[in-house]
């Protein structure tokens, strides 16, 4: 009686941080947004007006459709609702529209949506079980979980203020994670397929999807030393693997390649005529592998090693650019990253495959994958880093090494996402929301694992707090001082190197976590 | 987790709602050309900036009174000149005498509204935290941030401050009363009343709570008695009292006129008592859930009675009902007692004086704010109704729809999750205890109370949705374009008669008895 009152309890209390959260969602309603609102308005409008035939070619607005088909009937559903908030929004000539009733439809579209991710943490927090039952239920495992997850900084500002539908998104992703630790892998793969016809960025993490499906599903047994026997292999569950990936492709895909526009698609969807970096550099190794030209250049010109005439003037104005030459290294090319990126996701895929930890490995190696792509790739975004924030918020209740790699990942990959919303009014919402996830996060691990060593040695510790003396900069002197005219970009390219620090760092430290840790399973098996 | 990092992360909450709510609009924004009430605070910064102290409670070539005049007391000014100092130094614009009349732009309402956020966060939010600490409990420490989460996520103080735009009403004025009564429950008896004075000095609203400190403090010198300790104790209350006010008084000390002007401009009682809300009947203006409004939906008193006997029946109703609350406080001084007659008085003066404000009702909802611990279904209801009442029509017009909707709804969830205010209905939890017992002979069926009151409960819930539903969406019948104001009204004033009946019965029946209940169990 009293584990049912425990229950109870735990879904009062689960129903309370969801409904809560929405509500904060909600007023976040009149806050600042950005092109990205234009982006989804346009797909709304050419969804909604035109065959399917021409919604990969239409250009009328420079934010062409750019995300797969699946996304794009999305937006037709939707179109079909919009029409009755405002019908002004679905005409394709009416750039940079907005309107009241356009702004509150698009909002309540992520905000009703993020039903699904809502959902999805719910499952996710039936996989986690405490091993010590506490009394206490805001110190549960799954509670932390929940609010880790469905409070999470980084998703609100990117969702609900600058806008982007994301929520729903990685609530297909935790719930086909959570569907295969639930040993559900079918539906897994399933979810995992559709998800990769909403949004093709996360096919960084496919690897990790495959590899594990392959390893746990097609083969049915281990042997007693946890490797591989490789007599267990079921055909059967192949095929059906291969049906679900292909039924799903075709539904996407299939009308298309009928059209003969797959090649007009799959270009939409790849533009590798971008450059190397976004406009503001996202804290990865190419923020540091600029900052280091940038700094050899510097130091070659005081030491008159370097011919300053010999220099692109691009260069010196820094991440402005979208073209960024370099000076002193080689120039990155895109199959320089796609090789990078792949020879940095290939150790966590074999670890995964000769030391299988079952859902926690298949987690480790998500995380991974995610995270050198976002180290590595090309032209990523900021926003990319909640690829891995997110599924390693899964990790971070289980272990107390994780918990810290979790604590320096998300502040720092939040703290780097401070540049998404530049306008003064959305300034104390952003330092607000940032301390109160970083307070939660903070003293509820700590209290959760607090008869373990410390979360963070004081290195650690001293990066993180240096982070608000590089708020104060950046924010507030930087803009007071004449500097502000000359070199603009510097609070930015601050802002990224010193958190591709410790992202590199994190990445780092989880890496060599997850190649040192001893199989498990051969434990068990003793 | 600790409680320090749960109370910083109430606090971090409530900021983030105040500072969301605080991206909508505000009252009178672009309607030239009185605007509203975000326009007169700018006013009185551009007035105190401007002129000599001697000229900011009169009418001269410079200061036209009319034109959103100063009328709060000296301590409001003494705000907004501090604010005008900020402001000349960010923008000489925006304080600009005459030329700045109406001025509005992106950062000017940036820098009103932190402000406002300053303001409430030096003065309200920490006197909130220090009271939840405050309260002498053995249960779970945790207890202490849900309580203040409740209390500072309160709808009707946020939507006023931050989103309607006022500061001299609520945060600073309230957050005094809050240090007061947090000093009295300390028994730092001089401090409180020095605080309580702030309070009086910041808005002179707050005389709806002086009756209850005055008969408080008073009983508290009784008690010692009146010749030894009591005298001294009293004594030094007063020389407090009066070196506070002389303080905050004292730039216009210096000739007579000076302080008869401001006291005219505090107290308009040449402007015409009745014009203000008491018996207007036309109701598009102050529809208000006063009982003298309500009432004049029925009959016209202003037909009836002359001017100066609803001057007096005013007076003689607001006092009758005062009365008992304040006599048993003095004569049973406890801090308990002291938290509900801080509300019952303020309800009075709410529902039965005169020139009353529908933003008055903050000053009944703090104190209730203050017993939510004690009576949280009770405090709820109360809450959730005054938010409804006076709000609804305000917040419809600024606006501010939205944020209405989802601070209360936001409320009422946080309210129901952190004390299952759904299971504390019965007798005993509405403190209703004595009082049952003392009917005992008479009524038979009490064991269906607290169902009854769970579906009263929900019958007024639905009902306020309702309301809240119908003004904003039904446009009403072109017959009765008032219709749904006065719907309003009349259900919050019903509501509030009830509550007021509520209070006093909980106040009048209560330590005696539950005293020696006590001691037979």
């Amino acid at each position: 009686a009293r584990g049912g009152a425990m229950a109870a309890g735990a879904r009062r209390w689960f129903r309370a941080l969801a409904l809560g959260v929405s509500f904060l969602k909600c007023l976040l309603i009149p806050a600042y947004y950005s092109t990205d609102f234009e982006v989804h308005r346009n797909w709304l409008a050419i969804t909604h007006n035109l065959p399917l035939s021409q919604w990969y070619y239409e250009a009328t607005s420079e934010w062409t459709l750019d995300y797969p088909p699946f996304f794009a009937w999305f937006e037709c559903a939707l179109s079909h609702v919009a029409k009755y908030f405002d019908p002004k929004m679905l005409v394709i000539e009416n750039l940079n529209y907005t309107s009241r009733a356009t702004v509150f439809f698009q909002r309540f579209s992520v905000i009703f949506t993020d039903i699904l991710f809502i959902y999805a943490v719910h499952e996710c927090c039936r996989c986690v079980n405490g091993k010590r039952a506490t009394k206490d239920i805001l110190e549960k495992p799954a509670f932390i979980l929940a609010v880790l997850l469905l409070w999470n900084f980084g998703l609100l500002i990117v969702d609900h203020i600058h806008f982007q539908y994301n929520g729903f998104l990685f609530g297909l992703m935790l719930l086909s994670a959570a569907r295969l630790c639930q040993k559900r892998y079918l539906e897994g793969a399933l979810l995992f397929a559709i998800l990769l016809h909403f949004k093709h960025i996360y096919v960084y993490v496919a690897p990790a999807y495959g590899i594990y499906l392959l390893r746990s599903y097609c083969f049915t047994a281990n042997n007693a030393d946890g490797s591989l026997k490789w007599r267990s292999f079921s055909l059967l569950h192949v095929t059906l693997l291969g049906l679900i990936v292909c039924l799903v492709s075709a539904l996407s895909l299939g009308p298309f390649i009928v059209l003969g526009q797959l090649p007009q698609v799959i270009s939409r969807l790849f533009p590798f005529r971008r450059g190397l970096c976004h406009a503001y550099w996202a804290p990865n190794f190419w923020a540091l592998y600029n900052a280091m030209d940038k700094a050899l250049t510097i130091f070659g010109l005081k030491c008159n090693f370097l011919d300053p005439t010999k220099i692109p003037k691009a260069s010196m104005t820094g991440g402005l650019v979208q073209e960024f030459q370099h000076t002193v290294l080689p120039s990155v090319t895109p199959l320089a990253t796609l090789i990078c990126t792949f020879i940095a996701i290939l150790p966590s895929v074999f670890c995964l495959w000769f030391k299988p930890q079952g859902p926690r490995g298949f987690l480790q190696c998500l995380v991974l994958c995610a995270l050198s792509s976002f180290m590595f790739g090309w032209h990523v975004h900021e926003k990319a880093i909640l690829l891995a924030i997110l599924p390693l918020s899964l990790l971070s209740v289980q272990r107390a090494k994780d918990a810290g790699i979790y604590l320096i990942l998300t502040t720092t990959g939040h703290f780097s996402l401070f540049p998404l919303l530049f306008t003064p009014p959305e300034l104390p919402i952003k330092i607000l929301l940032m301390l109160l996830f970083t307070v939660y996060s903070f003293s509820s691990l700590k209290s959760l694992f607090r008869r373990e060593r410390p979360l963070l040695n004081w290195l650690e510790t001293i990066y993180l707090i240096q982070l608000v003396p590089l708020e104060i900069f950046c924010e507030i002197i930087f803009p007071l001082t004449p500097w502000k005219q000359h070199f603009p970009f510097v609070p930015l390219l601050l802002t990224s190197v010193y958190c591709a620090l410790g992202v590199t760092y994190a990445w780092l430290k989880l890496y060599v976590s997850v190649l040192t840790e001893r199989s498990t399973v051969r434990q068990k098996a003793e | 987790m600790e409680k320090w990092s749960l109370m910083t992360i109430t606090v971090l909450l409530a900021l983030t709602v105040r500072w969301t709510v605080s991206l909508g609009s505000y009252s009178g924004a672009g309607k030239p050309p009185m605007y509203g009430d975000y326009e007169a605070q700018r006013h009185w910064q551009e007035v105190t900036y401007n002129l000599p102290i001697r000229q900011w409670y009169f009418n001269t070539s410079e200061n036209n009174l009319l034109y959103w005049g100063l009328d709060y007391p000296p301590l409001t000014a003494y705000h907004s000149l501090l604010c005008a100092y900020v402001a000349k130094l960010i923008n000489p614009d925006w304080i600009a005498l005459h030329t700045s009349r109406g001025y509005e732009s992106q950062p000017h309402k940036l820098f009103m509204r932190t402000t406002v956020l300053v303001a409430d966060l030096l003065v309200y939010i920490p006197a909130v935290i220090l009271y939840c600490f405050s309260l002498k409990e053995t249960s779970a420490k945790k207890k202490a941030s849900i309580r203040a989460l409740c209390i500072l996520l309160y709808p009707g103080l946020i939507l006023i401050d931050h989103g309607h735009f006022q500061y001299p009403c609520s945060a600073v004025t309230l957050g005094f009363a809050l240090w007061a009564v947090l000093y009295l429950s300390y028994d730092w008896y001089l401090l409180g009343s020095a605080a309580f004075c702030l309070a009086l000095n910041y808005k002179q609203m707050e005389l709806y709570h002086s009756l209850p400190f005055f008969c408080y403090l008073l009983g508290k010198c009784f008690k010692r008695g009146l010749k030894g300790k009591g005298l001294v104790l009293l004594t030094k209350i007063a020389g407090t009292v009066v070196v506070s006010f002389t303080v905050c008084w004292l730039p216009f000390c210096t000739d007579t006129e000076q302080i008869m002007q401001v006291l005219r401009r505090l107290f308009p009682i040449d402007r015409g008592l009745f014009e203000a809300c008491m018996f207007s009947s036309p109701p598009p203006h102050s529809q208000l859930a006063n009982i003298w409004c309500s009432l004049s939906v029925l009959i016209k008193i202003k037909n009836i009675v002359s001017p100066q006997t609803q001057l007096k029946l005013s007076f003689a109703v607001t006092f009758l009902s005062l009365l008992p609350t304040c006599i048993k406080l003095t004569v049973q001084p406890s801090l308990r007692a002291f938290k509900f007659a801080l509300v019952s008085c303020a309800l009075s003066f709410f529902l039965f004086s005169f020139q009353v404000h529908e933003k008055s009702i903050l000053l009944v909802a703090v104190p209730v704010c203050l017993i939510i611990n004690e009576i949280p279904f009770m405090a709820t209801w109360f809450l959730l109704v005054s938010t409804f009442s006076s709000m609804l029509p305000l917040l419809l017009k600024d606006g501010l729809l939205l944020a209405y909707a989802v601070t209360t709804l936001a409320f009422l969830s946080v309210c129901v999750a952190a004390f299952s205010i759904f299971e504390k209905t019965s007798a005993e939890d509405l403190q209703l205890k004595p009082f049952s017992l003392s009917l005992k002979g008479h009524v038979s069926r009490f064991k269906s109370f607290p169902k009854i009151v769970r579906s009263l409960f929900l019958l007024s819930v639905t009902l306020m949705g309702g309301l809240s539903v119908m003004s904003a969406a039904v446009h009403p019948p072109p017959r009765l374009p008032d219709l749904l104001p006065v719907c309003v009204s009349v259900t919050s004033c019903l509501h509030f008669v009830l509550f007021l009946v509520y209070f006093n019965v909980v106040i009048l029946w209560d330590s005696k008895n539950s005293r020696s209940q006590k001691k037979i169990s």
